[in-house]
């Protein structure tokens, strides 16, 4: 790459709702016409020859799709009368069809609810001769793992004489060392085998542990995991832990499958060992860290991350362990006091908008957008003040700002709204600054409801024009809209403009004078 | 003793069951395979004579599903189902009681709750556990710690390593594989891929050649080199189906899967998430208004749709780019109203009898089309937010952008989809710029994605940047993966499938048909793991006489997962006329970047969007 560095991605769709929710097709639209403008004025794309994938065409695609909706429509009421019977197979709502095994599972557990004694289906008599289905064809087991072991015991040469056998899979006849059943001294590789065939096979024989190493070795050739774990768990029983440990060094794979076995079997305390044992105290870390997820009292969690800050985690992930620490202190100080002060009923923010849910364990942006909701005007002093937490967490600028903005404007704090902007203008009144861009901020309010004289002054401020007037239109911000026409010296948008304000309006009038001023020249 | 050839027992199957003939209609037979396993099935429910009731892992119904339907369990004295939960077992009054359940621990401690909790003087039911897809000594022992284990009669297992999806398309389901073999070392899946490809080999015969990229495939191969030589000394007189097998790590290609697929089925999965065949979709746009019942009670259980190409008209649209769905519904739609208009013209008793008898067939593809055009209208309105494309972008946008959707609280996955993105395509992340991104990461989404990030890091999807050379660049150059003006609606290339830019793995799969990987031996050297072809070596008199133009067969599998794009990229080649291959594809997982990431998350949020 030349001027830039393969950056991957995606349309910087910065035009996003703060909350996620369903997108109309407006914004949509709107989200299109980003795009074009960014690539012509910003070189967004390295190469504009690459196009973002957008929904297309938007008004022929659309109409295609309406197009067969319309068809579908059409015909159903053509059809109506059968409309229940169109499908060929019987599908319950669900889409289950009927008699598939997840419907049936819901179907006769119900019924044995209904009726405990009978049974939901027929009995089927036990006369009824099965030898002719379970013996035509093939089957995976008789070719492949050989007879199983339950019933009679098939011998080579049965299996020779089977011609299905022969005619399908002739290669996949018991391998040779199935033969010596009856004999038990087996070899390591033979073990292995036998357990990979879920047979009966003793362990014990295997003393020295140079015989034990053996039969691991070829455990972790076989690679069946199933197996590995099994003659682990025997070497665990069998061996010291320093001897087992310092064997496992050198085999990392059989190294895996044992901290597996460990973490299944939910044996914290050896796996702890194991790592230590290995120098990987990162690792043992990390696992032991991960332990507070099961922990559900509070106060049991932060003592216990407090207890991990003297874990030898990497210098970065100690920073964050102890991040999460000093969160959850202070999400518990904070959740003590504002119970307190809800109950009392005494503070009026809690009475008008009651808390929905603890705080507790949330994330720090979480609890930051909480903290600006209950706690803003609080000095910096406390512990729910946003300004401290920005500053104990060394929140982003741009984070804070996003989270403030939509938590003063949910409660509609317009004039705290209009002073985050002013506070980061030290050149006077001259202009509105913001870390984000504007048509974000359009969008928080916007979806906070604000109203148009809000937002009117935020969509000024939307730097690309085109953005701004499909911006002001949108938002219904007439003056914005009826400017820019006027600036574009376009007559005929005017006019059009005109039937969409109230008549009688202040607006109605301002493009009745402007279309009246002989001044202009309008270019049509 | 009674045996029925082949061609016959799968002819009885298919028109007994509707719901497999689709698997038939492929280059290759899969209902072999799928016969096969039922026929597994009855012989293990036959071993526990007298009435039975089955207890389900409820996950195991999805995939049991694509096998067999009630009625197969009930002809062999199924009477009842029920789904494992705690507690004491509903009663029934059988013979047995049978466990169908994954080998897992937390499944155990249930069933032995089961047991503990039955009435032992009242009750005499034999117990039975059938394990899927492997038993498990960790299970048993288990069970045996719980004191429950003696009180089985039957401990078995259920080798459901390769199942039947589509006419060309086979997956084992195994969520962890990736995370297994990348995260925790674990090849236990690589072993039951080597085991799958065994019997499908025992079904349709050696597959001489042997291609694969990456250090899983190779140990792949090894396993199934081996397990021939165990056989040695009987050879399989089956004529090969497949000429070539092609193996392929997805670490490989560790960025396809991060970018939104953009196929009709590729978004589907993205948004709704289609799971054994079928998705859940929200039901407002499903529900029938009859005339004159106005919009009283909508449902509002989500609507069940099954998605396979039994259903012409998905056959049709699946592996389009959704921008090209529009049009081809339109032009079904035209079809279909046509067919129905002719009812006008029908005038005389044979004619009318014609058009009555073509109702039925009509009337179905009328509700495939409805439905399609619910699907895609619900797709249109969830918009481009979803939308993680991959291309040349200046790294600082990248930033911005990312900084921007962690601002707005957009899904934690998504997230983690760029920075992985971003990650991948630079050779890793400038120090400060993933501090940056894992602090704003923990900050937002909280602190115990410590450990998810670690993950990633320890799977190679996240890394600082090193002094090395990237290669991506040149990676990308040689390979040709992002075309410029792609073609959505008429595609000549596979890059369709991502609106752009094609997907490494099947750019691979596409150069070994030809020219051959010898022409990209220096990039094949960049990529992880090392490559290699192995032959197997056929009795004489199965070497197949080639006819004249006819298609070479390939099997592709994708070990720790692919996705529907993919698989529509594959078709797109298999139906490129002058090709010459036809391509069947095998995974251990049908996966999308949301199912990827997650199974690598400690702590998977819940599932929001």
């Amino acid at each position: 790459m030349t001027s830039c560095d393969a950056g991957c991605v995606l349309p910087a769709n910065s035009f996003l709702p703060f909350c996620v929710d369903n997108l109309n097709k407006e914004s949509l639209t709107l989200y299109v016409q980003m795009i074009k403008s960014k690539v012509d004025e910003e070189d967004y794309w390295h190469s504009s020859k690459f196009k973002a994938f957008t929904f297309d065409d938007e008004d022929d695609e659309l109409s295609r799709l309406k197009e067969s909706r319309q068809a579908v429509n059409n015909i159903r009421r053509l059809v109506e009368e059968d409309d229940d019977e169109d499908d060929v197979e019987r599908v319950s709502w669900s889409g289950e069809p009927v008699g598939s095994i997840s419907w049936s599972v819901k179907e006769t557990a119900a019924s044995s609810q209904r009726a405990d004694r009978e049974p939901a289906f027929p009995k089927i008599s036990t006369d009824t001769p099965s030898i002719s289905r379970s013996q035509s064809g093939y089957s995976l087991s008789s070719l492949f793992k050989g007879k199983p072991k339950v019933g009679n015991f098939q011998t080579f040469s049965d299996a020779l004489t089977d011609s299905s056998v022969r005619l399908y899979a002739p290669e996949l006849r018991k391998p040779k060392s199935e033969y010596k059943d009856y004999v038990s001294d087996w070899s390591p590789e033979e073990t292995v085998q036998r357990l990979q065939q879920g047979k009966a096979v003793s362990l014990e024989r295997f003393r020295t542990l140079q015989d034990k190493l053996l039969l691991l070795d070829h455990a972790i050739a076989a690679h069946d995991g199933n197996v590995i774990t099994a003659v682990l768990i025997y070497l665990k029983r069998t061996l010291c832990k320093e001897v087992l440990f310092r064997e496992l060094e050198s085999r990392q794979t059989a190294l895996r499958h044992f901290i597996h076995y460990l973490s299944e079997t939910q044996n914290q305390r050896l796996l702890l060992e194991l790592h230590r044992a290995l120098g990987r105290a990162e690792d043992a870390a990390l696992l032991q860290y991960k332990e507070h997820l099961s922990i559900t009292d509070e106060n049991k969690r932060r003592d216990f991350l407090k207890n991990c800050l003297s874990l030898p985690f990497s210098a970065e992930d100690l920073a964050h362990v102890q991040d999460h620490y000093t969160l959850l202190e202070r999400q518990i100080i904070i959740e003590v006091t504002d119970r307190q002060a809800e109950r009392g009923g005494k503070v009026e923010i809690f009475q008008k908008f009651p808390r929905k849910a603890l705080i507790l364990n949330m994330p720090l942006i979480t609890t930051l957008y909480y903290c600006c909701f209950y706690h803003y005007a609080e000095s910096e002093g406390t512990f729910s003040s946003p300004l401290n937490i920005r500053q104990t967490f060394k929140i982003s600028e741009k984070q804070y700002f996003v989270t403030a903005l939509a938590a003063r404007a949910k409660l509609k704090a317009w004039l705290d709204v209009d002073a985050l902007f002013a506070s980061r203008n030290w050149l006077g009144f001259t202009r509105k600054k913001s870390p984000l861009s504007f048509q974000r901020v359009v969008d928080i309010l916007q979806k906070n409801s604000a109203p148009t004289h809000v937002l009117q002054d935020y969509v000024a401020l939307v730097d690309d024009g085109e953005l701004r007037l499909t911006l002001a239109q949108k938002h219904k911000c007439h003056d914005i809209v009826i400017s820019t026409y006027r600036d574009m010296k376009d007559r005929q948008l005017l006019l059009g403009y005109r039937g969409k304000v109230v008549r009688g309006s202040a607006e109605e009038r301002k493009i009745d004078d402007l279309l009246s001023n002989p001044q202009i020249r309008w270019k049509n | 003793m009674m045996r029925l050839r082949r061609s016959h027992l799968i002819c009885c199957a298919a028109s007994k069951e509707k719901m497999a003939a689709h698997l038939s209609y492929g280059r290759v037979n899969l209902n072999i395979l799928r016969e096969a396993a039922r026929k597994e099935l009855r012989e293990f429910l036959d071993k526990c004579a007298g009435s039975k009731a089955i207890v389900w892992d409820e996950y195991l119904t999805g995939p049991f599903g694509l096998i067999a339907q009630y009625s197969l369990l009930k002809e062999h004295e199924v009477e009842k189902m029920f789904t494992l939960k705690n507690g004491r077992l509903p009663p029934a009054d059988v013979k047995n009681i049978i466990f169908f359940v994954r080998p897992r621990l937390e499944l155990m401690d249930i069933i032995a709750d089961n047991i503990t909790s039955e009435d032992r003087h009242h009750s005499s039911r034999d117990f039975h556990i059938l394990f899927v897809p492997r038993r498990s000594m960790l299970c048993e022992q288990r069970l045996k710690e719980q004191g429950v284990l003696a009180s089985f009669i039957n401990i078995d297992e259920y080798i459901l390593d390769l199942i039947p999806y589509d006419g060309d398309l086979l997956s084992m389901e195994y969520e962890s594989a990736f995370r297994e073999c990348y995260l925790e070392n674990d090849q236990t899946s690589l072993y039951h891929t080597a085991k799958g490809l065994m019997t499908l080999q025992a079904l349709y015969g050696t597959i001489p050649q042997i291609y694969g990229k990456g250090e899983c495939a190779r140990l792949v191969a090894n396993m199934m080199l081996r397990m021939k030589r165990e056989f040695a000394g009987s050879q399989n007189q089956i004529l090969p189906v497949f000429d070539t097998l092609l193996l392929l790590d997805r670490n490989v290609d560790l960025l396809t899967p991060l970018a939104t697929q953009l196929t009709y089925e590729g978004l589907i999965d993205e948004i709704y998430g289609i799971s054994n065949g079928y998705v859940k979709l929200p039901p407002e746009k499903f529900a029938q208004k009859k005339q004159g019942e106005g919009s009283k009670d909508l449902p509002t259980e989500p609507k069940k749709l099954q998605l396979n190409s039994a259903e012409e008209l998905y056959a049709e649209i699946r592996d389009k780019n959704f921008n090209a769905v529009g049009a081809a519904l339109s032009k079904k739609a035209k079809i279909i109203s046509a067919a129905f208009e002719e009812r006008h013209n029908a005038k005389t008793v044979g004619e009318i009898k014609q058009f009555v008898s073509q109702l039925p067939h009509m009337q179905a593809a009328r509700s495939s089309l409805a439905n399609h055009t619910s699907i895609a209208e619900l797709i249109k309105d969830i918009t481009s937010a979803y939308i993680i494309q991959c291309f040349p972008i200046k790294s600082h946008y990248v930033n911005t952008y990312i900084e921007d959707c962690i601002a707005q609280k957009d899904p934690l996955i998504k997230i983690l989809r760029l920075v992985c993105m971003q990650s991948v395509c630079n050779n890793g992340l400038k120090h400060k710029v993933m501090d940056y991104y894992k602090r704003e990461i923990l900050q937002t989404y909280g602190y115990e994605h410590i450990l998810t990030l670690n993950n990633l890091e320890k799977a190679g999807l996240l890394k600082p940047q090193t002094g090395s050379r990237n290669n991506y660049p040149t990676i990308r150059k040689t390979l040709k993966l992002w075309m410029e003006d792609a073609n959505e609606q008429n595609p000549n290339d596979i890059s369709y499938v991502y609106s752009g830019y094609s997907p490494l793995s099947i750019r691979l799969t596409q150069i070994l048909a030809r020219p051959g990987w010898r022409s990209i031996e220096e990039v094949l050297k960049m990529l992880p793991g090392p490559h290699f072809e192995e032959r197997q070596q056929l009795p004489s008199g199965l070497h197949k006489k080639r006819q004249q133009g006819e298609n070479r067969t390939t099997l592709v599998f994708f070990l720790g997962g692919v996705t529907y794009a993919e698989i529509a990229a594959l078709r797109f080649l298999s139906q490129v006329e002058d090709s010459g291959m036809e391509y069947v594809i095998a995974t251990t997982k049908l996966i999308n970047g949301t199912t990827w990431i997650k199974s690598l998350m400690d702590r998977p949020e819940s599932p929001t969007q």
